[in-house]
């Protein structure tokens, strides 16, 4: 079989990325430093209130430190160190989300730098050009360029063929070809033509290119909360506020335990304050935005442009994914696979004529029979010229080509219109032959008939090859509960056996731009997420009506405007790294709210044995991490919380490991290390802390 | 623990699991409009019911509809008996004149904050009494003011609950079903003929069923005694069954009345689980999936046996100040051993750590012991119970609402974690049912925390009308941690609508009858309204199909995630209050420190 993998990895998680920075790039890392602090600013802080509680009661111990420090109270230090610490939390908290959008607000600077302000030849009342600035062109202006020219704005090719240098967008070098007319007619400003000259009718108003909104995405100026992660604030925002009553109504609590034993006093407020914050979910309120920030920008890295984050978030829910058959799941052009030749012909003797028929044959089909004949039976490629051969196209109408030469007609074609050639010639039809052909079509192939003139010799099996480890890859998607459906025209028969022998679930044949919406919208009428991929106008439609519909950067303007993901190198099977995206960002999000749940356990074991200890020497029994002074435990559980959100700042950037596998046995793991694993790490890591600051004599 | 103190918790369970498929597929076909075998007799009895309230049998309600159609129910029935109260003086049925000129001394007044706070105790299914029922209330009063609330508030919560079952189990509707339908199958199929049947069952054994007068006896000391009387049998079967709790009498189940026998006790806290248990199945077979049941009927039993087994040991080890004294602590032959302080003897130390466990548990309060003199643990069982959310099989209805509730928290924040958006049972756990669960979260929280806050802490000046001079610890019949779990359990059980009494509190003043009525009105309330939200939410939608990449939620893993959560949710918010009362006595207690003022340098 002529089978080359095209798709050297099997597995559905991004293995490559294209414009992969280091995860702590130092410029990236020094803005970041800068960036944490401007964020301190209460008025950006309130839209976190995790981080916003935490930042007033920072506010409050400085209060209280310059109230110590001035009548000289004797827990100064104890309460410096605790209101250092608590900036440090919000600090580290602002550092990750900074560190989350410096990596595209780099990538914006660069794309910045390409948008030059360019001149633009405007056609005004379509002959004469005058020159105006690229930002007063407005939609439905037509603009020439010549070589060399960069294109002044979005728009569509209405007259001309050029070929388009496009890596200021999408990062690949190679030309691209953009005509009018057609699947390929779309152009974005800010790429530049190479050769030849074209027409261009603008198609969007300044600060609405395809370049701003890169910008603006990739900066993540315009981030709105996704629906899910909305969800997960109110969960934080309302854990957060049980712990305030937990914690406001400690001192009564306090006061009616104090005044009873006559002993100890009621925690200050330095102490509540840090009970407090250790006990809301800082960690997840820390990071939350951060990891919504990085889940966009490793889609960025992946060359996909997703127009919102909901729409990433959506892929993590797909419940259907449909797939294109031809360029998706398999290689786009059909393949001779092998010669058949009907009784008394050589298989050499097919070969040869096959191999005859389609020297001339410039068509991916024509030369994968000439490269079949040279591979199996040695023919090496003949010139043909001095025969005075007379090469016959295909056509709609013949649905047959070949070549006229030396008084032979040598035919393929379609089976029913061979028969039709061989018939008016006076041959005979071998009567094994529709068995054959039958047979090749029942397989998901095409069969095209051989004919020497009046002499039918055989059948060359055509066949549509299925790209390497797709059928892994679809696998995996049904390990995880997503099931695909190959689109193809086609007819069912076709179909039915390359979706056999791809391993989907599902394929509508004979598909129509309708039937590929009405699929759609039953699917959805049965509660289930649909992605797609499409390039073709025709498509933009289904693209609008999809869950995650993934556009082509080479389609049409209107494919690209319909979907809500751009996908820069037009490589379809993108989607499915896209679905795992998603889902890597759904799982962090939840790994880490329950991490930080989890850590709560611990911190009281710390603080409140330390808070009552005068009051009931008792509770000692409670301290089991033997802490060494009450200062100390409620320092070290201070700092382990702000610590930690530190230490998960990679975690957050890069996402939780993810491997394809069903829900259940997901959720055994991930419970196992950030469930039992919060409950469990904290103690070491306070107790550690604990003895470093005692040995430090800081407390 | 003794052999066979584990052998009747084993029979008790045992008994349970044997009833919850059927009480479950039962109520599951009632709620359903299907014919069950008690139809020939009660259809009847129905139509009746819709006929004489104008009742539409097939029109069915949004939920808002269905929220207004319970709060005016409520108010209405809540003022009904706030004026029965008032009024007995001028009822019949009133043999000992209660709120008459001539009611015999000692007799309790029928004050506007105690009969507000009985009304609000009654109607939320709390029965918390601030009043001792055998010198306060008539029998009218008992009969048509408070046991019909017996019947009314359990309906209401089996309605809740089937509402918010329907919420899972339909989809692309808008309407969650009639609560007026809903009430009248709950009561006229399940309360009404178990009733009767309990009723029978508990005067075999001995529960008195009378209208008379209060029989006076001479005692062997040639003194008299003033013997109460009354009917009992017919409230005390509800009182169980509808998990409401309110006694007919002061001691509640520990009076040989309400509860002779060790054969009426078995009865009794099966009655309190029985309602709630089958309607874990009732769940399962409305949403077409039993297993749904049989998880949260896992979970429910898991936290249960967790209950009972840290309360049962710890008052069958019993106060080891007092074995330290050489009182034997062990059970022998012929004594229980253990705490036997405040347990009536013919129900011994398992059938009373049982009966605390399942009163909490459940949102009941009936008691058959005084949680009072539990050891500090086994006081810590009941307390946590309820703050728990009391979602133990707990009350009828509420109970399954409150684990669909903490079900909804667990899917969000579990489901997150497979990677994609939170499913239940094919429902998308969103913005709106995540608000509406925090909310009904924040709202026990607050209610219980800053009750009690206040209450350990409020100062009453000389002349203030709501409660005596000084502070309002003053109230209480213990200082110390004990006296913080005193208080903290009032508020607890107000705002659980459990009705259950730690004791050692005097709680019959203005202030608090009309905290704790607050605190009964947000916990019923406040909680029931988002939940009917969440129920209106959910049948909008349509349903997901299940994958592989769906969470399971039927499988032991799941149980497991739900039982974390709720125990970290409880645990969470009230240890730093627990640690103050109950934790720390019993610390206290290890160290043999009664409560003392003695300080040791613990840090050096």
């Amino acid at each position: 079989m002529l089978v080359e993998s095209q798709s050297p990895t099997v597995n559905i998680l991004p293995t490559k990325r294209r414009r992969a920075r280091p995860l702590f790039d130092p410029p990236i890392v020094k803005r970041a430093v800068w960036d944490s602090f401007v964020k301190l600013n209460p008025i950006t802080m309130m839209k976190n209130p995790v981080m916003f509680v935490v930042e007033v009661g920072a506010a409050l111990t400085t209060a209280l430190v310059l109230r110590d420090w001035r009548v000289g109270a004797a827990d100064l230090g104890f309460t410096f160190q605790i209101t250092l610490w608590l900036w440090f939390t919000v600090l580290f908290a602002n550092f990750a989300e900074a560190m989350a959008e410096g990596r595209g607000k780099a990538q914006a600077d660069t794309l910045r730098k390409t948008k030059t302000e360019t001149i633009a030849h405007r056609l005004k009342n379509g002959s004469k050009v005058e020159n105006v600035a690229a930002s007063q062109l407005r939609q439905g202006d037509i603009v020439v360029c010549d070589p060399n020219d960069i294109i002044p704005g979005d728009g569509e090719v209405i007259e001309g063929i050029a070929s388009v240098d496009e890596s200021a967008i999408t990062g690949e070098s190679a030309p691209v070809i953009r005509e009018s007319g057609g699947d390929r007619s779309a152009v974005t400003g800010g790429t530049k033509v190479l050769s030849d000259q074209i027409k261009i009718r603008i198609t969007s108003n300044p600060g609405e290119t395809f370049l701003d909104r890169m910008i603006a995405l990739v900066e993540g100026a315009q981030r709105q909360k996704t629906p899910n992660e909305i969800a997960l604030n109110i969960v934080i925002a309302g854990l957060t506020l049980v712990f305030l009553l937990a914690v406001v109504t400690l001192p009564p609590f306090a006061q009616y335990s104090v005044s009873a034993t006559g002993a100890g006093k009621v925690p200050g407020i330095a102490v509540l304050i840090s009970l407090l914050v250790c006990l809301i979910p800082t960690t997840i309120g820390g990071l939350l935005s951060a990891i919504g920030i990085a889940g966009m920008d490793r889609v960025m890295q992946h060359n996909v442009l997703a127009m919102s984050g909901k729409a990433v978030e959506a892929a993590g829910d797909v419940n259907t994914l449909l797939l294109d058959k031809t360029g998706t799941i398999t290689l786009g052009n059909r393949q001779a696979v092998e010669f058949i030749p009907v009784e008394g012909v050589s298989p050499a003797d097919l070969a040869d004529a096959a191999q005859l028929s389609s020297l001339a044959d410039e068509t991916p089909e024509g030369r994968s029979i000439v490269v079949l004949a040279k591979e199996k039976y040695q023919l090496r490629g003949r010139e043909v010229a001095e025969h005075e051969a007379k090469f016959i196209a295909f056509s709609a109408q013949t649905r047959m080509s070949g070549v006229d030469l030396d008084h032979r007609s040598v035919r393929k074609g379609a089976t029913d219109a061979v028969i039709e050639f061989v018939k008016e010639l006076g041959g005979a039809i071998p009567p094994r032959l529709t068995e054959v052909t039958d047979h090749i079509a029942r397989s998901g192939g095409t069969p095209l008939v051989v004919a020497d003139g009046p002499k039918v010799l055989g059948v060359i099996h055509l066949k549509d090859v299925v790209k390497g480890g797709m059928h892994e890859r679809f696998d995996q998607l049904r390990a995880i509960g997503i099931r695909t459906v190959m689109i193809t025209g086609d007819n069912p028969l076709t179909a039915a056996a390359i979706a056999a022998e791809a391993g989907v679930d599902d394929f509508l044949a004979q598909a129509t731009p309708k039937q590929k919406m009405d699929l759609i919208k039953r699917e959805q009428a049965g509660g289930r997420l649909v992605a797609m991929t499409g390039d073709g106008t025709n498509d933009a439609p289904a693209l609008a009506q999809a869950d995650v519909g993934v556009a082509m950067n080479t389609g049409t303007m209107a494919a690209k405007e319909a979907g809500n993901m751009v996908d820069l190198d037009s490589n379809p099977t993108k989607l499915i790294e896209v679905v795992a995206i998603g889902k890597q960002l759904l799982m962090t999000r939840g790994a880490l709210t329950t991490f930080s749940i989890a850590n709560d356990v611990a911190k009281y074991f710390a603080i409140l044995p330390a808070m009552f200890s005068v009051t009931y020497p008792a509770i000692a029994a409670m301290n089991v991490m033997r802490l060494h002074s009450p200062e100390s435990a409620v320092l070290a559980a201070v700092i382990f919380n702000a610590l930690i959100i530190i230490a998960l700042i990679p975690l957050a950037l890069r996402g939780v490991a993810y491997k394809p596998m069903s829900a259940a046995a997901l959720l055994r793991r991930n419970i196992l290390v950030y469930g039992v694993g919060g409950i469990i790490a904290p103690f070491p890591g306070i107790w550690i802390i604990d003895v470093l600051l005692g040995w430090l004599h800081l407390a | 623990m003794t052999p066979n103190g584990l052998l009747q918790i084993g029979v008790f369970f045992l008994v349970l699991l044997a009833l919850t498929k059927p009480m479950g597929a039962f109520m599951a076909r009632v709620f359903e409009g299907e014919r069950t075998w008690l139809h020939p007799a009660l259809r009847p009895l129905e139509r009746l019911i819709y006929r004489l309230c104008g009742i539409r049998e097939d029109q069915e309600q949004r939920w808002t509809g269905y929220a207004a159609s319970l709060l005016m129910f409520s108010l209405a029935s809540l003022l009904l008996t706030y004026l029965i109260q008032r009024l007995q003086g001028f009822l019949p049925f009133n043999p000992q004149g209660f709120g008459t000129a001539h009611a015999a001394q000692g007799a309790t007044a029928m004050t506007p904050d105690l009969a507000f706070n009985t009304a609000v105790s009654f109607t939320t299914n709390t029965n918390w009494q601030a009043y001792t029922p055998e010198t306060t209330m008539s029998y009218l009063t008992q009969m048509a003011g408070l046991a019909t609330h017996n019947f009314f508030s359990a309906a209401a919560g089996m309605a809740i609950a089937v509402a918010l079952i329907r919420g899972f189990a339909r989809h692309s509707s808008e309407k969650i079903g009639n609560f007026w339908v809903d009430m009248t199958r709950a009561t006229v199929y399940v309360l009404l003929p178990m009733s009767l049947l309990i009723a029978l069952l508990l005067v075999s054994q001995g529960v008195i069923q009378n209208l008379s007068p209060y029989t006076k006896a001479a005692t062997l000391e040639g003194g008299t005694q003033i013997i109460a009387q009354g009917p009992t049998a017919s409230q005390e079967a509800i009182k169980m069954l509808g998990t409401n709790g309110g006694g007919f009498f002061n001691a509640n189940s520990a009076h040989p009345f309400e509860n002779p026998t060790p054969l009426s006790n078995f009865i009794q806290i099966l009655s309190i689980f029985v309602i709630p248990a089958g309607l874990t199945y009732t769940f399962g077979k409305m949403v077409k999936d039993t297993r749904q049941g049989w998880a949260i009927f896992a979970a429910m039993s898991t936290l249960f046996l967790a209950g009972v087994f840290v309360a049962y040991p710890s008052e069958q080890s019993g106060n080891p100040i007092l074995s330290s004294l050489g009182i034997e602590n062990h059970a022998t032959a012929t004594q229980p051993g253990g705490n036997m302080e405040g347990k009536e003897v013919r129900f011994g130390i398992t059938n009373s750590a049982l009966f605390a466990t399942v009163t909490t548990d459940a949102s009941c309060g009936a008691v058959n012991s005084m949680h009072d003199s539990f050891t500090p643990l086994g006081g810590l069982v009941p307390l946590v119970n309820i703050e728990l959310g009391e979602v133990v099989f707990g009350g009828v209805g509420a109970g399954i609402y409150g684990m669909l509730m903490f079900a909804i928290l667990t899917v969000f924040i579990a489901g997150l974690m497979v990677g994609r958006t939170p499913e239940y049972l094919g429902k998308k756990i969103e913005q709106k049912e995540v608000k509406m669960v925090m909310l009904a979260v924040l709202v026990l929280a607050a209610s219980i925390l800053l009750f009690s806050g206040t209450g350990a802490v409020v100062q009453f000046a000389k002349n203030s009308w709501l409660n005596p001079p000084g502070p309002a610890t003053a109230n209480l019949g213990n200082s110390g941690p004990h006296g913080l779990s005193e208080i903290l359990y009032a508020y607890t059980s107000g705002t659980g609508n459990n009705g259950s009494a730690f004791g050692g509190i005097s709680p019959n003043t203005p202030w608090y009858n009309l905290t704790i009525g607050m605190a009964m009105l947000i916990g019923r309330f406040l909680m029931i309204i988002p939940l009917l939200a969440v129920a209106g939410s959910l049948a909008q939608k349509k349903v997901v199909p299940a994958s592989a990449g769906t969470l399971p939620t039927n499988g032991p893993l799941f149980v497991g995630l739900l039982v974390g959560v709720v125990v970290i949710v409880g645990a969470l918010t009230f240890f730093p209050a627990l640690t103050l009362g109950p934790i720390v006595e019993h610390f206290l207690m290890l160290r043999h420190q009664l409560f003392s003022l003695l300080v040791f340098p613990v840090w050096s």
